[in-house]
């Protein structure tokens, strides 16, 4: 049976790439419809190839407006969960205080409640604090969900740091500023850098929880559901293909350094 | 000797305590410049704490910490011209070999540190290695490292915790000469914090042995052997055979001891206990001072010599010498080292024997004390 044998020597290949295939098909079929001239309103028949899309890409009136404020508010809910999903991470390594265990669970309460049961009673708060909804009302919501992702990240890293690093550090002469620059931080890099790019994906995407809490403001999740009430523009499988190509892209440069500076230590 | 007295370390009543627990009694220690100085103990002894109190890793619960004439008690570990080097090393992961050891040179804002950082590597003889991370190098050359990382910065004293316990045999024995030949070269104070008795005795000039946040005795390796005053030292610094005897009488310069039947000859010059006539001690003497002699030839062994007899209840050839356990009435489990040299074949277990030995190899001990400490330690840090 030399078909069998074939099939039992390469399974692992096979496997491998029917996987690969399963998770890029939907990326194919993104970017192959942003070359699509769809007759009528929905992109969802191939009729023929066109770069009209690609050439206006901001031809869809307010989607590019709702693209810059999801940027806008992943760049900060980014930043703001890192920096105190990192300052949280090390206390909870580090220190020992009064309701350090009870901290330490709460932290994962965002990761396991239903989003939609979280997007609703932060609108109830929302209301009743009489905040007004909007860009603030979201970027303090998508903060709250991306800290519990960077501690995580974060806290494994810094329990896995031996403490005597940072006793060398202060052996030779780095006071404490010098002593967290120079090799706290650069450890937990990683990890941090983890957590952030955690958190800028998640809140891109995120859906349910903004649009709870929106008012009036539109992001680019928010657009997309709903022009698909009403038609799907080429241009938002513009949007999505080059958003792809640009985390292939980070991917692939930062593999290359790397492998640079691993063959100039060899 | 040099006059200079900067690289003096003077501990004078510093002590730690946890809580209830206290990690080191009221200290007194004095190194002085230049020495190889190593504190030596089973795990949980206090010379680690010691050795960062000395660093500034660890804030001394009482007393003063003076490096020449400078008081450092309160000096954070960055102030203070003392470096160490970590049990298992502590390098920086993200950080090269040529970074790692540069590394407290730029902290004191040296821009040109390139020449000095070559030099040192030269010395530990690692300049191929300078652009390779620490997880790239073995555990000898890690360990290299960390000496030059610590050393560059030319500190007035040296720490070293451990620095050998992760190596294995052979690749310790040889850092041990490296480190005394770096020692002799640099002229810098080197306190060596050890476990390993044979590493403080092979390697250090002055040894502390500690005991339970105390230091039993301090001295010399070889006065260390020799002349140990507490059966802890007797006990932890090589092998000893202790036995209860009674003062019986004095005659000159000697104690007259008696032990079971016979009696012990002891010099007074080598008793470190009071001894009054009928008082008790611990006499001791290490297992290659004592020779041993058929029961049938007894009638030729010089008078003045120490004799006691039992009978071969083990024997274990060693290759160098063999290695006899004698069980005797006044001590259960004797311990005599003998050197290959005209091997008496009668010398069986079971053989009938008698031990003697030059009196003047004789030490005494305070019998007030536990007879087997020391003994279980050497046994728990082998395990």
């Amino acid at each position: 049976m030399p078909v069998v044998n074939w099939l039992k020597r390469h399974l692992v290949v096979i496997a491998g790439l029917v996987t690969l295939a399963y998770l890029l098909l939907p990326n194919v079929i993104v970017t192959v419809f942003s070359f699509n001239k769809p007759k009528g309103r929905f992109n969802y028949q191939w009729q023929q190839f066109s770069t009209d899309a690609w050439k206006d890409p901001c031809g869809v009136a307010d989607m590019c407006g709702s693209l810059s404020i999801s940027l806008q508010i992943a760049l900060w809910a980014t930043l703001g969960a890192t920096v105190l999903g990192t300052m949280i991470a090390f206390a909870l390594v580090r220190y020992r205080f009064r309701a350090r265990g009870t901290v330490n669970s709460l932290i994962f309460l965002p990761m396991a409640m239903p989003e939609v049961v979280m997007a609703a009673s932060l609108l109830t708060l929302f209301l009743n604090l009489g905040a007004q909804l909007g860009f603030w009302t979201i970027l303090i919501a998508h903060i709250m969900f991306c800290l519990s992702f960077v501690v995580v990240a974060v806290k494994a890293r810094v329990m896995s740091m031996d403490p005597r690093l940072e006793q060398a550090a202060q052996d030779l002469y780095a006071g404490p500023a010098q002593t967290f620059l120079r090799v706290t931080l650069p450890i937990a890099a990683p990890g941090i850098a983890a957590g952030a790019l955690l958190s800028f994906a998640l809140s891109f995407d995120d859906f349910i929880i903004t649009n709870f809490n929106a008012g009036s403001t539109v992001t680019f999740p928010m657009f997309v559901w709903g022009s698909a009430q009403r038609g799907t523009p080429v241009q938002i499988n513009v949007i999505g293909t080059a958003m792809f190509l640009v985390a292939v892209l980070l991917v692939l440069t930062s593999m290359v350094i790397s492998n640079r500076r691993n063959r100039q230590k060899a | 000797m040099t006059t200079d007295n900067s690289g003096d370390v003077r501990l004078s009543g510093i002590s730690k305590t946890y809580g209830s627990f206290t990690a080191v009694h009221p200290l007194e220690l004095t190194v002085p410049q230049g020495s190889f100085f190593a504190l030596l103990g089973a795990s949980g002894c206090g010379k680690t704490t010691t050795l960062r109190m000395i660093a500034g890793l660890e804030e001394p619960s009482s007393g003063t910490v003076h490096l020449g004439d400078q008081e450092v008690t309160h000096l954070p570990p960055y102030k203070r011209p003392v470096n160490t080097v970590f049990q298992s090393y502590a390098l920086f992961p993200h950080l090269d070999i040529f970074e790692n050891v540069a590394f407290g040179l730029r902290r004191r804002g040296i821009k040109s540190v390139k020449k000095q950082v070559e030099e040192m590597l030269e010395l530990v003889q690692l300049g191929e290695q300078a652009r390779k991370k620490p997880h790239q190098l073995s555990g000898g050359q890690q360990q290299r490292v960390a000496v030059a990382r610590a050393l560059i910065n030319t500190p007035k004293v040296l720490l070293l915790d451990e620095p050998l316990g992760a190596l294995d045999l052979k690749l310790r024995r040889q850092m041990q000469l490296e480190l005394k030949r770096i020692q002799t070269e640099v002229g810098i104070t080197f306190i060596h914090v050890t476990h390993d008795q044979e590493e403080a005795m092979t390697m250090a000039d002055t040894v502390a042995v500690m005991n339970a946040g105390r230091v039993e005795q301090l001295g010399s390796p070889t006065d260390l052997y020799e002349n140990p005053q507490t059966t802890f030292v007797a006990n932890f610094l090589g092998t000893s055979n202790l036995i209860e005897a009674e003062v019986d009488s004095k005659s000159g310069e000697d104690i007259v001891l008696r032990a079971g039947g016979g009696k012990l000859v002891l010099p007074e010059s080598r008793c470190g206990a009071p001894t009054t006539t009928g008082g008790k001690v611990l006499v001791g003497v290490r297992p290659e001072k004592i020779s041993l002699t058929h029961a049938d030839d007894a009638g030729e062994i010089a008078e003045n010599r120490n004799r006691i007899t039992g009978k071969i209840a083990d024997s274990s050839f060693i290759g160098v010498s063999t290695q006899y356990v004698i069980d005797s009435p006044v001590c259960p489990e004797f311990e005599v080292y003998a050197q290959n040299i005209d091997r008496d074949p009668r010398l069986v277990p079971g053989a009938e024997v008698v031990l003697h030995w030059n009196p003047a190899h004789t030490f005494g001990l305070d019998a007030a004390q536990d007879i087997d400490a020391g003994v279980a330690e050497v046994e728990e840090e082998a395990a």
